[in-house]
């Protein structure tokens, strides 16, 4: 459970997202269109995320091949692609927004994985589940003091920089 | 705009995620496997494959054969420490509270071995004995040929892994099959009073 949630998931978003720079130019412009700020992307990545933290879809992954191979394209296209296209045009509230929520999603998740007294997955061990709740909310601390870090030494606009190059034009049709 | 059509799309994607959320979670009540095939044979009773077992007797019986009778199902293995035990436990204090019904033979409680090379009819007879069955209504038996176990798991919605001190953990519930022979609820463990309520309500006139 914990190499499938932390390990294989992860990678296939980053699979995802190094998909971004072969992305034919003529879908990057029309993806670009819809998506001011990188909202509409993070929307979408969020959605497919939702979907791939139920324990039920983690459960068919392993008992279904097609729900695997479901996963295998869908991590990647609908979570690791848009991440990958929206977060540079990010902006600080929105990228705020975003990191908040997901931090804060390590520790719910987390934390249920640690307190809950029976196994969530028909496919893992109770253990197993735990463990997996030890390291989330670990990596939830980990990014909360990392987030911090930026905000108290870190350059502020530092977010700002990494905009698409020509914020005027976006902000002026 | 490009703000204006950002919120179209967003909402567009939001509606469109939203509802196959719902879709995934059979509108959002079921979130783990477990919960989904409660509400599942709930809402569609399953009907069960016909499958040869062999009895703690040693007789050789059809699952089909117990059409008739309301049928209390759950599934162990006999080395089993923990769950099983449980299950045992609660499947003779059902011995106790479903006397009546049992003995009318309108009632029939089964436990079936996930592990059929190692419980031979020797060590389900010990199984049954260590719970001190009463001695009637309750049949502890093994599927004769792995197909048979393998489309049972299926049916049931059984996940057998294993665990790290050579044995296994399972889902663990009990499952009720009307006399038609279709699996139409299954229950938790752990409150021998609700599943003996259930089972009275149904069988009941």
């Amino acid at each position: 459970m914990t190499a499938h949630m932390l390990v294989q998931i992860p990678l296939l978003v980053v699979v995802g997202w190094l998909l971004v720079p072969v992305l034919p130019a003529r879908v990057a412009a029309t993806t670009a269109y819809w998506n001011h700020r990188g909202i509409t992307g993070l929307v979408l990545a969020t959605l497919a995320g939702a979907f791939w933290m139920l324990p039920r879809a983690l459960d068919a992954a392993i008992t279904d091949p097609l729900v695997d191979a479901a996963k295998y394209l869908s991590i990647p296209v609908l979570i690791g692609l848009p991440f990958g296209l929206s977060w540079p045009r990010a902006g600080f509230i929105v990228r705020g927004v975003f990191l908040l929520e997901f931090i804060a999603t390590f520790f719910r998740l987390g934390w249920l994985y640690l307190i809950w007294p029976d196994r969530l997955c028909n496919n893992y061990l109770l253990g197993d589940q735990q463990r997996l709740g030890h390291y989330m909310v670990l990596i939830g601390a980990a990014l909360f003091f990392w987030v911090a870090g930026t905000l108290l030494w870190g350059r502020m606009d530092s977010f700002t920089q990494a905009r698409p190059p020509s914020p005027r034009t976006d902000a002026g049709t | 705009m490009p703000i204006l059509r950002t919120l179209l799309a967003s909402l567009a994607l939001i509606l469109v995620g939203g509802a196959a959320l719902a879709a995934a979670t059979g509108r959002f009540r079921a979130f783990t496997t477990e919960t989904a095939r409660r509400i599942e044979v709930r809402e569609h009773p399953l009907e069960l494959p016909a499958v040869a077992l062999e009895t703690a007797a040693g007789t050789r019986i059809n699952l089909s054969d117990l059409r008739g009778k309301w049928l209390l199902v759950d599934f162990i293995y006999t080395r089993c420490p923990t769950y099983c035990v449980a299950l045992g436990g609660e499947f003779a204090q059902l011995q106790d509270r479903l006397a009546g019904p049992l003995a009318q033979g309108k009632v029939q409680l089964l436990s079936i071995s996930f592990d059929p090379d190692r419980d031979t009819p020797q060590r389900l007879a010990t199984y049954l004995k260590l719970f001190r069955d009463r001695g009637e209504g309750w049949l502890a038996a093994r599927p004769i040929d792995p197909q048979g176990l393998a489309r049972l798991e299926q049916a049931f919605g059984i996940t057998v892994i294993a665990d790290t001190f050579g044995g296994y953990t399972h889902n663990v519930a009990i499952h009720v099959v009307d006399p038609r022979g279709r699996l139409v609820e299954i229950l938790d463990v752990g409150n021998p009073d609700l599943v003996a309520q259930a089972v009275l309500q149904r069988t009941s006139p």
